[in-house]
């Protein structure tokens, strides 16, 4: 907690010192933070803290952060002002302003500042309008946000003149909104107040629903009126936000059990082989993405940013190679014997999760995010975060990819043959055994760069595919077995499915729930949803 | 409406289809009690997938599909339809190749098919006597206790018709039953069959013309779904519509 | 009468042997722990007692999975959860035994209940303090399950690789279902501590040697009605259905009941089962439905043979045996020799140890058939080795 504070507290000051110090003003500021020494009680303090404020001056914003949090000291024997963010028995002192390094001093000769909260209340928003003027409009929309989460009466006019020079939309967005819901509290016109009403309804947030309510249930006549219909329409709003974020949350599950089944779409689906190490395919593309990030880490740090590039094809490789193996050396020896071919894969997959074990170890591997996929933007009132984004629009690529590959390209033609007619395809010249490899190693290789999509969001651990089999074998049963489409509006519509549900039932309920639908569902349509029909498949 | 209730079979206006692709259209056809009738037809005319509507595995589209005058099959499945008395013998012979010979049979005499019933079933004296006639028919006597994937394909098939014979039923549906058979065991087939019409009925689907010729019946002749010619063998390939489609000139 | 025809017709003299040898085991195992002074060459620890227990009800576990699969070609991932059922049933019978020595007292609520603040017993726990209530639970709440289960996915006609991933959906389900706290089965920590079972201490040697016992007594029962079944005209049925399903319809059959049937006894025998492993172990947690446990009996009946008798038990025994002996050696490669064990059994050993050593036995005796018939013999061993699939 404490180490928390003092944290934080440097952070803020040091953020301060970025702010353009004017220098002319440096003798008069140092005069009124030596009042600070002088005050004999909180109200005096608090006259202190609006002179400071009233200069308008970024650079005091510093001290009066240490001041909130209890760290501004004064030595007994000159009256001279000090930061002092440590604690013990000697402490290092820092000057107020610029926070330079001003000696040591014991524990004995200093006395501190007090404060309290109705104080700690008023430096907060002082401190908020100082920073309005900041040049970096992180600094500023940080001091919006709190001006709007805190109304103040007294900042009103401090808000108007930044609200004049802002030129930063998101920044005066929350002016605006900090100055409707000052002007709700202040004594201002009907007139005016009523504009902030409106203002309010239009902003349409949490925050301003909340104070919409406060203010209608005090208020009186008309404005009573007006900010009860804005509260019924934030609220109808709200709930369009939220189902909003819903399908997005639900979009981007879908994605990911997209990336996951797409791979088993073609093995299963397309060749009719079940393989349980397919979620091993999956890991090992995130293991690759692991080393790739240590090498990188270790030999070129520059190319981080780089590294679920680099990271794609040879995951790619490694997973299909596996997967090549498996194929040569173990599936083609059980074609037409799906039940025996799901046994010897789950066999394959606790060896391959046993293997990543012994080498790695059991725990959790770091796999970083790149600079550009970290972080979120916000829709309206949708945050979406750069990785789930930067996933979603992979899958559909990889969707596409695949899509083409195999309606247009010639071993897509050959395994669409295979599958439909193998010795028939072998007469026609088709090398079978060939495309059966080729088939399989595309469908490794694809849950191989999964793997790399999925290592940004997930844990890479052994146990990662584990997580991921049984998900992807309901999309692929739901979406229609042998039919790509089928998977894409299978995953798509699980996931949104699943995050619908969640509100309601709970995360594990919703997951639980969602299997049972599924069991149902297989007994209504047991070919999945797109499913063909006649004699050729009723083998 | 008397046809609709004297016979035995009667389809009238029947269709299905597969994805668009009409496999039965408006096929219309009638069977009397007794009567044996072959059915002829390219491939993709539709003649299993007929059987498939006979036997219940498939559900047509539209039309009518009575059995003993009263009874409407497309409101039945197969296991019910197979009870009432429809057999049937697959154009790729399926037996029971892990069983012997003697419980293929066995398994298919009539007699209640429950759970139950099966659990604590004893083998009668009549039973017994009923097994080993219908071998004798089927002329797999001397290999009664053999497995029965080690036979040949014309035992295989000679086997599924003495299942359908211990079903006992009133009618049954025997598709391309001398495929891959030798001459000489055509012509044992084509006997047999005649054998079992004198108190049976029967509907053969089948391509050998020789052996349609041999069976001596009412022909017909289905193309692209429905009857494209019907009447005796002579009068079917005198049609120039069955020549241009099928037999070829 | 009809019952002990039906009886008769399946002790075949190996059967008749397996049941001899396991009752017998039934009486020599106690008598070597309880009778046997500890320094003598022949006698069982009571940790062995307890090992052997698990074993054979293991060996139950995978009988009743091999009449199922190996019998009626209904291969279920998902028979771990019937022998957990059975399990948290014997569980909540043994939770109720606690009374008040739990470690919060309370007469009526067991420990987890107390400690999520819950103020009175669910509905479904009520009659588990009951033993026959209970023991009525073990064989109703699988058979149940199974019979739901069954009949909607049978009569659709889900057949194959997607009944087995379905039944592993229903594993899965119930997995994460029973971690929930709110379940009302102790959720994460499943059900333990246990104290006694009918009035006598469960720590106790001569209890455990009883348990052992019961358990070896049920394994007999098991072999019994499996081999009661399947020599019946139903278990030529069964055979038919995994064989050629359809051809089974055209007969007039309905192979679901037929498969529904099947299931359910199955589930029950899974049930009792998991019933007889709780006391033996001490425990019972959601962990028992994870999907790797159910594929893991699989393999066991795939090791001994499926589609025989007796090779489920030697399958069960073996592995476990094996796990128990490398776990303690290599723990760190038995993964590598259950994977390898899954390869190589459905690789070189289709029919398992039993149904190897069968047909290497039919092979080696002097032929009473003509060897041209032997040599189409070879073609169905390996023909019949894999079972017609609808995914061509």
């Amino acid at each position: 907690m404490y180490r928390n504070s003092i944290l934080a507290l440097l952070t803020v000051w040091c953020l301060s010192l970025f702010a353009p110090v004017a220098n002319a003003q440096e003798p008069d500021l140092q005069a009124i933070i030596q009042k600070l020494a002088t005050s004999k009680n909180f109200n005096q303090t608090k006259a202190v803290v609006a002179e400071l404020a009233a200069t308008g001056d970024a650079s005091v914003a510093g001290v009066l952060n240490a001041l909130s949090e209890g760290a501004v000291y004064f030595r007994k024997s000159d009256r001279q002002v000090f930061v002092v963010p440590g604690r013990g028995n000697t402490l290092e002192l820092f000057d107020p302003l610029t926070g330079e390094a001003a000696g040591e001093a014991g524990k004995r000769e200093l006395t501190k500042v007090r404060v309290n909260n109705s104080l700690r209340r008023s430096i907060r928003d002082a401190i908020g309008g100082l920073t309005l003027a900041s040049e970096d409009p992180t600094v500023r929309l940080n001091a919006a946000n709190t001006l709007a989460a805190n109304p103040d009466v007294d900042a009103l006019p401090a808000i108007e003149a930044a609200l004049e020079k802002e030129t930063d939309e998101a920044v005066a967005m929350r002016l605006r909104q900090a100055q409707a819901a000052a002007t709700l509290i202040s004594d201002r016109t009907l007139e005016e107040k009523t504009t902030a009403v409106t203002v309010m309804t239009s902003l349409g947030n949490r925050e301003a629903l909340a104070f919409l309510t406060r203010f209608e249930a005090q208020a009186e006549g008309e404005l009573k009126t007006l900010a009860a219909s804005g509260i019924t329409k934030i609220e109808k709003s709200l709930k369009l936000w939220g189902m909003g974020q819903n399908i997005w949350y639900g979009v981007s599950l879908g994605s990911v059990l997209l990336l996951a089944a797409i791979g088993l779409a073609i093995t299963f689906g397309v060749m009719g082989v079940i393989n349980m190490a397919h979620g091993e395919m999956v890991m090992l593309g995130a293991y690759t993405t692991y080393l790739v990030q240590e090498i990188i880490r270790n030999a070129m740090p520059e190319l981080m940013d780089w590294s679920l590039l680099i990271a794609l094809p040879l995951a790619f490789m490694v997973s299909a190679l596996v997967g090549l193996v498996l194929e040569r050396g173990v599936i083609r020896f059980l074609y037409g014997r799906p039940l025996e071919t799901l046994l010897a894969t789950w066999g394959v997959s606790l060896i391959l999760q046993q293997a990543v074990r012994t080498l790695f170890g059991p725990s959790n591997q770091e796999v970083s995010n790149p600079s550009w996929m970290s972080g979120a933007f916000e829709v309206g009132l949708i945050t979406i975060t750069w990785n789930r984004l930067y996933i979603l629009i992979f899958a559909l690529c990889v969707f596409a990819i695949l899509l083409w590959a195999f309606n247009k390209t010639s071993l897509g033609l050959q395994m669409r043959a295979v599958t439909q007619n193998r010795r028939m395809a072998s007469a026609m010249g088709i090398r079978t055994p060939w495309v059966d490899a080729l088939t399989f190693m595309l469908g490794s290789g694809i849950a191989g760069i999964a793997g790399v999509a999925l290592s940004q969001i997930d844990n890479v651990s052994p146990n990662l595919g584990q997580s991921y089999i049984i998900d992807s074998f309901m999309v692929v049963v739901f979406g229609g077995v042998g039919n790509l489409w089928g998977t894409l509006v299978g995953a798509l519509s699980l996931g949104v499915f699943n995050k619908f549900l969640e509100p309601y039932a709970g995360a594990v309920l919703a997951k639980i729930l969602v299997l049972v639908f599924i069991i149902l569902f297989i007994q209504k349509k047991p070919r999945g949803l797109f499913a063909l029909k006649g004699r050729a498949i009723e083998t | 409406m008397t046809e609709k209730t004297n016979s035995l079979l009667y389809l009238d206006g029947v269709s299905v289809s597969f994805d668009g692709f009409k496999a039965i259209n408006n096929l219309s056809l009638v069977l009397q009690q007794g009567e044996m009738r072959a059915i002829i037809g390219p491939n993709g005319a539709g003649k299993t997938t007929m059987m498939d509507i006979m036997t219940g595995k498939t559900r047509p589209d539209t039309g009518d599909v009575i059995f003993a005058g009263d009874v409407d099959l497309t409101k039945h499945d197969e296991a019910d339809i197979a009870t009432m008395g429809i057999g049937r013998k697959f154009q790729k012979p399926t037996v029971f190749e892990g069983h012997t010979v003697e419980d293929n049979i066995a398994l298919a005499l009539a007699g209640t098919r429950g759970v139950i019933a099966t659990l604590f079933h004893c083998r009668s004296e009549t039973g017994e006597g009923r097994i080993r006639q219908i071998l004798d028919t089927i002329r797999l006597s001397h290999l009664r206790g053999n497995t029965a994937g080690n036979l040949s394909h014309g035992q295989k098939q000679w086997l599924e018709i003495g299942m359908l014979l211990a079903q006992d039923p009133k009618l049954l549906l025997v598709d391309e039953p001398v495929a891959g058979m030798t001459d000489a065991e055509t012509e044992a087939t084509a006997s047999l069959l005649r054998d079992i019409a004198e108190d049976h009925s029967i509907i053969v689907v089948e391509h050998d013309m020789g052996f349609v010729r041999e069976l001596d019946v009412k022909v017909t002749c289905l193309h692209e779904g429905s009857v494209l010619s019907e009447g005796s063998l002579d009068h079917v390939s005198a049609d120039p519509r069955v020549i241009e489609v099928y037999l070829g000139r | 009468m009809i019952f002990t025809h039906f009886l008769k017709k399946g002790l075949t003299w190996p059967i008749t042997l397996t049941i001899l040898v396991i009752l017998a085991s039934a009486f020599a195992v106690p008598f070597l722990n309880l009778y046997l002074d500890t320094a003598h060459p022949l006698h069982i620890p009571n940790h062995l007692v307890g090992l052997y227990g698990k074993y054979l009800t293991y060996a139950l576990l995978a009988l009743a999975l091999d009449l199922v699969w190996g019998y009626c070609g209904i291969l279920s991932l998902g028979h771990g959860a019937f022998f957990a059922l059975g399990g948290y049933a014997m569980g909540m019978y043994l939770m109720r035994q606690i009374g008040p020595r739990g470690v919060y007292g309370d007469p009526i609520l067991p420990d987890f209940m107390v400690f999520l603040n819950w103020q009175e017993l669910p509905w479904f726990w009520y009659g588990f303090d009951n033993f026959w209530f209970a023991a009525l639970m073990i064989v109703l709440v699988p058979g149940a399950l199974a019979f739901v289960f069954g009949w909607f996915a049978f009569r659709s006609r889900v057949t194959g690789v997607y009944l087995s991933i379905i039944t592993q959906a229903m594993t899965y389900a119930l997995l994460l279902a029973f971690f929930r706290n709110d379940m009302g089965f102790g959720g994460n920590n499943g059900l333990t501590d246990f104290k006694d079972i009918l009035g006598y201490d469960i720590q106790a040697s001569a209890t455990r040697a009883g348990l052992f016992s019961a358990s070896a007594i049920a394994l007999a029962l098991g072999v019994l009605i499996t081999a009661a079944i399947t020599s019946s005209q139903f278990g030529k049925l069964m055979i038919a259905v995994r064989d050629a399903e359809s051809r089974t319809r055209f007969l007039g059959y309905r192979p679901e009941m037929v498969k529904l049937f099947a299931f359910v006894v199955s589930a029950i025998m899974a049930g009792i089962a998991g019933a007889l492993y709780v006391p033996q172990v001490g425990i019972i947690n959601p962990g028992e439905f994870a999907p790797a446990n159910s594929i893991e009996v699989v393999v066991w009946t795939a090791v001994g043979g499926r589609g025989t008798i007796i090779g489920p038990i030697i399958g069960a025994l073996v592995v476990n045996a094996g796990k128990s002996w490398f776990t303690g050696a290599f723990p760190e490669y038995w993964l590598f020799a259950l994977g390898g064990l899954f390869i190589l059994v459905t690789l070189l050993l289709p029919k398992g140890i039993v149904g190897t050593v069968r047909d290497g036995w039919a092979k080696l005796r002097p032929a009473k058939q003509p060897p041209a018939q032997d040599d189409q013999n070879k073609t169905t061993a390996s023909k019949s080795g894999s079972q017609p699939q609808a995914a061509e």
